[in-house]
């Protein structure tokens, strides 16, 4: 009892040094297991965007997740039950693709594309998710800035004139 | 005619508040003649910019096509809600509704703000002034709606499918009342730092700006979730995709600032940590709307963006947000820092809280710009996704979670952790049994879920055992418990049902995330699946017209585990005007889980493919935050009157603390 109350007494005497270190302490704590976290995950979770050509060039490890960006070609789009397949395209390169599920209502061919999944063995892409859009005048950024690097990009996203 | 009114209108409610906002930053101690005259003004922007936007509202119902803005995003066919709505689809009209809301509170806070010293009132109404100016300026000459066009054509282009659905005149009204109310917080912590002054009081008539604010954004939020299930078709309810994130942080950091204003209010600490968050909360906000206008992320909710406008409220948001920040570095040694308290306090718990909310914020804001700064810096485009913000988020949140329901127990100053924990032992030990029912009931293989359920227990009945303590159940008679119940103020309700309100959305997450159940199949009419114990069968497909689109009905019949048959309607639509697909899901409702169904295009064999969700428990995820937002305007309909309060009364009746 006696020691026990010689430690509180010891306590309440460093108590302000005490306050501060438990709340710098804490601080620290929590903000480097942060860090450290989003450290972590900026290396292991993020997901490249490449085209079929970058894809290629950059021999991307089958089964790495990426997204892959280009235009659906023309006529490639098939159905079997739930499976789609279709080629994504960046002009230069063509990647097949398939895709289990109900695609975007804004799928189309001849029109812009972002399909997260990964490549197989064989090069070919499983999307695991086909983004949608919200608008048929919209394309993804990074589906322009590929095309426009590669001088694919013919029609600039029709806005209406008003400003 | 109208609509050049409307033009004219927004024109004075500009010039005025470049009037409001000069006079008030010059002679805003001088008197308080000034202040008088500043709360006028901004009661004549309201006035003016709701002519302004009625005038819009007005040429949309009547489709006058002549007006540019009606041509491009609507069509007389449209209902009449959406013709209404379509005022703000798009992105002219969504920043007058921006502005609208913000001349809305500002008017408010004239009105609301007699009791206020007249020269931090005068600064209040400047700064306001200077954003109206700011935005409206913005909206005028950048992107004004009230363009006309000639000649006029007969037929509008039509709105956006997606956005033809009532969560369009939901969603977006309550989400900016939520941004732009925190314009308020901005103001009020910008004038503490001209001014120099701060202290409790100050505290007290920013906290119910930052509860209203915060309860609207928690609707808003929550609507936009649900919306964004419903419509997009995928099933999912949250994506962290950047434009949810937009509206996120300034969620975590409006909670943060809610829970530290409590502080300074009751102990006169936190005040520089207060000011700063008030400033970040808004400038999160300001980020939010850049995000969204300027379309420079990709997101799946891109809506009416314009790139080239970004750059003006890039520079918009640099100017305030350096300003606040250059203000707040050279001002805030002026104000003087409340003492050191205990860390076992109440206080203490509170900075735990802000702690966690800060630094989840932080980690939220790198997932969101990182890709921005990666892309200017190295030119690699890439996505940070879901596992990203499940892993820095999650790891944030858990311990926020398990640590919330001892915050309220603590008592002010110096709080007695081992008498918390036995008051506490019933509500873990609840918690604990409700999550192992659960779990065996759903038979639920070794996995994080039952964990999740747990902290989601643990919340909600730490929450309630709060209340009971309060009344002092089973230490009292029980007739006197409850009289104790009854008496106890509303903030003590608000403070149990908001945290009660996140046990339930936790509950709602875990359980709609590890028993999701979801099937992708070919289905001809006549064919049955079984998923979850519910049996989809497929009845058919019918031509049905709707006013500006022509729809397939696919009928589904769902009979429920426990017998009883509904019919449900998933629908694909082909919009007249535009000639673009939609689709509908059909979605019924069973207890708090939800069965989902999503209808394909039809195969060349004539079969369709279907996309059944069984979602378990997925409405408790809206319900909650529906919770947390009634527990917001329970607590403000008691704080009101305190506020309309001219001198600080000590309250005489029960004591909550």
């Amino acid at each position: 009892m006696t020691v026990q109350g010689q430690a509180g007494g010891t306590a309440r005497r460093m108590t302000r040094k005490q306050k501060r270190l438990m709340i710098i302490g804490a601080l620290a704590l929590v903000l480097g297991l942060a860090l450290a976290l989003v450290l972590v995950a900026l290396r292991d979770q993020i997901v490249f965007f490449y085209s079929p050509t970058e894809a290629i060039a950059r021999a991307v490890e089958p089964g790495t997740p990426i997204r892959l960006g280009g235009l659906v070609k023309d006529g490639s789009w098939t159905r079997e039950g739930e499976t789609n397949r279709f080629v994504v395209t960046d002009g230069e390169t063509e990647m097949a693709a398939s895709f289990v599920g109900i695609l975007p209502d804004l799928f189309r061919e001849g029109q812009g594309v972002v399909a997260e999944g990964r490549l197989t063995t064989d090069g070919r892409f499983e999307a695991s998710n086909v983004l949608a859009k919200h608008d048929e005048n919209y394309m993804p950024r990074e589906v322009v800035d590929s095309l426009k690097a590669r001088g694919e990009w013919q029609r600039e996203p029709a806005e209406g004139g008003a400003s | 005619m109208i609509i050049e009114l409307g033009h004219f209108a927004l024109v004075l409610a500009f010039a005025l508040s470049v009037v409001s906002a000069i006079v008030g930053f010059t002679f805003r101690g001088s008197s308080a003649q000034v202040t008088l005259f500043l709360r006028h003004a901004a009661l004549l922007q309201f006035l003016l910019v709701g002519a302004a936007f009625a005038a819009l509202v007005q040429a949309f119902v009547v489709s006058d096509f002549s007006l540019a803005l009606a041509y491009q995003h609507s069509h007389s066919l449209q209902p009449l809600l959406y013709k209404v709505t379509s005022v703000w689809g798009n992105h002219e009209g969504s920043m007058l509704l921006w502005v609208l809301i913000l001349v809305l509170f500002g008017a408010a806070v004239a009105a609301f703000g007699r009791p206020l010293p007249f020269d931090l009132l005068a600064l209040v109404l400047a700064m306001q002034g200077l954003m109206v100016a700011a935005f409206a300026g913005f909206t005028l000459f950048t992107s004004n709606p009230f363009m006309r066009m000639v000649p006029a054509p007969f037929e509008g282009e039509d709105l956006n499918p997606v956005l033809q659905d009532i969560g369009l005149a939901i969603h977006p009204p309550l989400l900016y009342m939520g941004y732009v109310g925190f314009s308020i917080c901005f103001s009020f912590a910008i004038a503490a730092l001209i001014s120099g002054r701060i202290d409790a009081a100050w505290a007290r008539w920013v906290r119910p700006w930052t509860l209203i604010s915060w309860t609207f954004l928690t609707l808003g939020i929550a609507m936009g979730s649900y919306w964004a299930y419903y419509e997009l078709g995928w099933g999912g309810w949250w994506f962290w995709d950047p434009v949810e994130n937009a509206s996120f942080m300034p969620w975590l950091a409006g909670t943060a600032l809610l829970h530290s204003a409590i502080v300074m209010e009751k102990r006169n600490a936190l005040k520089i940590w207060t000011v700063f968050l008030a400033i970040i909360t808004f400038s999160l906000s300001l980020l939010g709307t850049f995000l969204v206008r300027s379309g420079i992320l990709t997101s799946v909710h891109t809506f009416a963006s314009d790139p080239t406008r970004g750059m003006v409220i890039l520079t918009m948001l640099g100017l305030f947000i350096g300003g606040a920040f250059t203000l707040f570095a050279m001002r805030a040694n002026a104000l003087r820092a409340g003492g050191l308290f205990h860390p076992l306090s109440r206080e203490g718990a509170l900075v735990l809280n802000n702690l966690f909310l800060a630094t989840a914020t932080g980690a939220v804001l790198v997932g969101t710009l990182y890709p921005l700064v990666l892309d200017a810096l190295t030119g690699q485009a890439i996505s940070v996704g879901a596992p990203f913000f499940d892993l820095t988020f999650s790891a944030l949140m858990v311990p926020l979670l398990i640590l919330l329901p001892f915050g309220p127990f603590l008592a002010w100053k110096r709080g007695d952790l081992v008498g918390i924990v036995q008051r506490l032992a019933g509500a873990a030990a609840l918690a604990l049994f409700c999550a192992i029912l659960v779990a065996a009931l759903s038979g639920a293989s070794i996995s994080l879920a039952p964990l999740g359920l747990l902290l989601g227990f643990w919340v909600m009945f730490g929450a309630i055992a709060e209340l009971v303590e309060k009344a002092r159940f089973g230490r009292l008679p029980i007739g006197q418990s409850f009289r104790r119940l009854f008496g106890l103020p509303r903030t003590a309700y608000s403070t149990t049902l908001a945290h009660f309100g996140m046990g339930v959305t936790v509950i709602g997450i875990v359980a709609a995330s590890a028993w999701e159940m979801e099937r992708v199949v070919a289905m001809n009419p006549g064919d049955t699946q079984t998923l979850a114990g519910y049996t989809i069968g497929f009845e058919g497909l019918t031509e049905e017209p709707g006013p500006n689109f022509a729809a397939e009905h696919g009928t589904f019949a769902i009979t429920a585990p426990g017998g009883g048959t509904r019919q449900a309607i998933a629908e694909r639509r082909v919009y007249v005007a535009s000639g673009q697909p939609t689709t509908e899901a059909a979605i019924e409702t069973y207890g708090f889980s939800q069965v989902y169904i999503q209808l394909g295009e039809v195969a060349a064999n004539g079969s369709h493919v279907v996309r059944l969700w069984y979602k378990p428990y997925v409405t408790l995820i809206w319900l909650g935050c529906v919770l947390m937002a009634l527990a917001g305007f329970i607590s403000l309909s008691y704080r009101r009157m305190r506020v309309a309060a001219p001198t600080p009364s000590r309250r005489k009746t029960v004591p909550a603390e």
